[in-house]
């Protein structure tokens, strides 16, 4: 995204401001980071340092569960994203079917985009 | 304050596969006692009332599977409705004055010939409350949350749940703001059930996904 998009019913000469617009879209790659916060947090630690596929973008942007934790509401709108993964890559003995998945909803600011 | 969690009838259904142990009735745990502290200065400090906390008990009591089972039913019959709850849980439950008072989402997935969706939270104990009520002890147990994610099949295994291997199991885990709730699929030889007589035989578990809806649902397991 370049933060100025010509999406139907958007004057092109909008700016957006930076976490109005999901960053990632439905098939994107990402990452989930391997970030260890002290505190609250959404994201399992099963999942950190993992690579999935972008299920769809949860709509509209929301406010970030671990910021709410403390009260910080303010600012902290982004968007929320169906991330899929295959069992096999989170699990490298997984012994069910190659095609198992896990599905979760992650925030923005952890995912990072990953190249495959 | 009453303390309501003392001399409660132990009324939980059990009609599932794990005993637990007994819920004690002797000394409230640390974690009573901290509930109780807080509670009583929260309402010493008039940032809350008694009636407050009382209303909301109300609230989520008025919540429970049969709800859930009404919307699976609706889905069952009515193909516009399915399509709705499928693209927007919230707003499809909200038509039927199902209302979401702890502002979460919902994503309904659809059990198919294909596919097998389970329902967990790792981190602890989400869950679709607005239409299926609290959920059973064992959803919030450590077992069952740990591995869920790990080793779905073989959990499905234990509830009775054999899934044949050209079918996907989809595990959601639901830890943020979204909360989930499995479509099963209907059962076969109910083209003329009536929807009332449908949305009997979905059962709890059947939308959390570790059961398919059946029409043996009054039937003992063998």
């Amino acid at each position: 995204m370049d933060g100025t998009s010509k999406s139907a019913g958007s004057p092109s000469r909008v700016v957006f401001a930076l976490g109005e617009k999901a960053i990632f879209k439905a098939g994107d790659r990402v990452r989930v980071s391997t970030r260890s916060p002290i505190g609250h947090y959404r994201v399992p630690t099963y999942l950190r340092g993992k690579s999935g596929s972008v299920e769809k973008v949860i709509e509209p942007a929301a406010i970030d569960n671990e910021e709410e934790s403390y009260g910080r509401n303010a600012g902290s709108k982004r968007h929320y994203y169906r991330v899929a993964f295959r069992m096999s890559e989170i699990w490298p003995d997984y012994a069910g079917s190659e095609r198992d998945g896990l599905h979760i909803e992650i925030f923005e600011t952890w995912l990072e985009r990953a190249e495959r | 304050m009453t303390h309501q969690h003392e001399g409660d009838d132990h009324d939980h259904d059990h009609d599932h596969a794990h005993p637990h142990a007994e819920i004690s009735e002797g000394r409230p745990g640390y974690y009573d006692i901290m509930e109780t502290a807080v509670r009583e200065l929260l309402i010493e400090k008039k940032l809350i009332r008694a009636d407050e906390i009382r209303r909301q008990i109300e609230v989520l009591d008025s919540r429970s599977p049969a709800l859930g089972a009404t919307v699976v039913a609706r889905a069952w019959t009515d193909p516009a409705f399915r399509a709705r709850l499928l693209a927007n849980g919230r707003a499809a439950c909200e038509e039927l004055g199902i209302s979401f008072y702890d502002d979460t989402s919902l994503i309904v997935i659809e059990n198919t010939d294909k596919v097998h969706n389970l329902i967990v939270c790792t981190l602890c104990s989400c869950y679709p409350r607005p239409v299926l009520g609290l959920p059973p002890d064992w959803y919030k147990a450590k077992p069952y949350r740990a591995r869920a994610v790990v080793e779905p099949r073989a959990v499905l295994a234990e509830f009775g749940t054999i899934i044949p291997d050209d079918v996907d199991v989809r595990v959601h885990d639901s830890t943020a703001m979204v909360r989930y709730l499995v479509l099963p699929k209907r059962p076969t030889g109910t083209e003329h059930f009536s929807e009332e007589e449908l949305a009997a035989l979905v059962t709890r578990d059947t939308m959390i996904g570790v059961v398919p809806a059946t029409v043996d649902v009054a039937r003992p397991a063998p």
